[in-house]
């Protein structure tokens, strides 16, 4: 990418430390951007991927609700769901979203996105609330309804959310980090936008009492693939989001976490 | 009954962890944990042994099996994985590329 685009009209926004400029000439989607990533942007860094975002105004309503194809393209991805097309090239770091002015689509995008550019990179976006204490981060695993957002709105004063719905797992030298999300879930608030190494992962069970047990590595594992955000059916990338989570499991305790929703089981995160 | 022959997909990935083998399917995602027999006959899966031959000397050999217990339990495994794409199976040595088992470190 030339130095120059970035002073071109445009949005950074930092999720996971991977700047992307997001491109529009619409001031009004611009404005809609800066709302909607509040907390994320970075108008100080230099984007290392941008994306750049051309309106249709369709004659019919887009549907947000179809199927997302994800696909294989050249040296890249296509992208398409009702309410956008997109299209993505690995070697420049750059791609185009043909979509509607509203911020939906645009997420949905930054989703998938981030999802193939950490598959390469050994993490992955989970579903699961993570939240940091004392320095540490933890992720509470779970499809909807385990309790992620449960968990989320009982955290006490010192814990600092991350996200209630979408944890963003990046690999590092010697260990994983969590990252903050604008990703919510029912809480309808962005994480905090810092990180932490992860210590543990709990898998959410709802119950009578609060305890943790450690899961069988083949449990684990099987939670984290039910959980892990995965968009495409491509030989190449499912068996690198497979070992990624090999790797993930091996390397952190991975525990089931029954609850009773009562802010007592924060107790027991430490 | 005639001869069959097993080979692993090259659309899966997989790692053994410990004991087990941990399997999923690149074509849709099902995931399944293979015992310590299952892998066993999962790592011999080359496509060019016999599946009677890997019963008989690396199941029933290894694990003090019967003959037809062994062949039984083997032959659902099979059929199961064959089921999702996971496992080949042919009456004929299959000469496709075979993916491997990546063990843990």
């Amino acid at each position: 990418m030339s130095s120059g685009t970035a002073a071109q009209p445009g949005v950074v926004v930092d999720i996971g430390n991977l700047p992307i400029l997001l491109r529009s000439d619409d001031a009004q989607l611009r404005e809609m951007l800066q709302r909607r990533y509040r907390g994320f942007l970075a108008s100080d860094r230099m984007p290392q991927f941008q994306l750049q975002i051309e309106l249709h105004e369709g004659q019919q309503e887009p549907d947000a609700d179809a199927d997302v194809e994800v696909r294989r393209s050249g040296d890249g991805w296509a992208l398409r769901r009702g309410d956008f097309a997109a299209t993505w090239v690995n070697r420049s770091g750059c791609g185009r979203v043909l979509q509607s002015r509203n911020p939906y689509a645009i997420d949905s995008v930054l989703r998938i996105l981030h999802s193939l550019l950490l598959a390469s990179r050994g993490g992955f976006l989970l579903h699961a609330a993570s939240a940091i204490r004392n320095g540490r981060a933890f992720l509470f695993a779970g499809v909807s309804g385990a309790g992620k957002t449960t968990i989320s709105r009982l955290a006490p004063p010192d814990v600092i959310l991350l996200t209630d719905e979408v944890s963003y797992i990046r690999r590092e030298p010697g260990g994983y980090r969590a990252c903050g999300t604008p990703f919510a879930g029912e809480l309808a608030t962005s994480g905090e936008n810092v990180s932490a190494p992860i210590a543990a992962v709990y898998l959410l069970e709802k119950g009578e009492q609060n305890r943790i047990e450690p899961a069988e590595p083949s449990e684990g594992l099987r939670a984290l693939l039910r959980n892990i955000l995965f968009f495409a059916q491509d030989q190449e990338l499912v068996n690198s989001v497979f070992q990624s989570a090999c790797d993930f499991a091996s390397a952190l305790p991975l525990c089931r976490l029954t609850f009773s929703p009562e802010d007592r089981v924060w107790e027991l995160i430490t | 009954m005639s001869e069959q022959y097993i080979a692993r997909s090259s659309s899966i990935a997989a790692r053994t962890m410990g004991a087990e083998t941990m399997v999923m399917s690149a074509l849709d995602s099902t995931f399944f944990t293979l015992n310590e027999v299952a892998s066993v006959i999962w790592e011999a899966a080359d496509g060019k042994t016999p599946l009677s031959r890997i019963i008989s000397e690396r199941v029933c050999r290894d694990f003090e099996i019967d003959a037809d217990s062994a062949t039984r339990d083997a032959l659902e495994f099979v059929e199961e994985l064959a089921k999702h794409g996971i496992l080949l199976v042919s009456e004929q040595p299959i000469t496709t590329p075979v993916a491997g088992a990546e063990p843990t470190a």
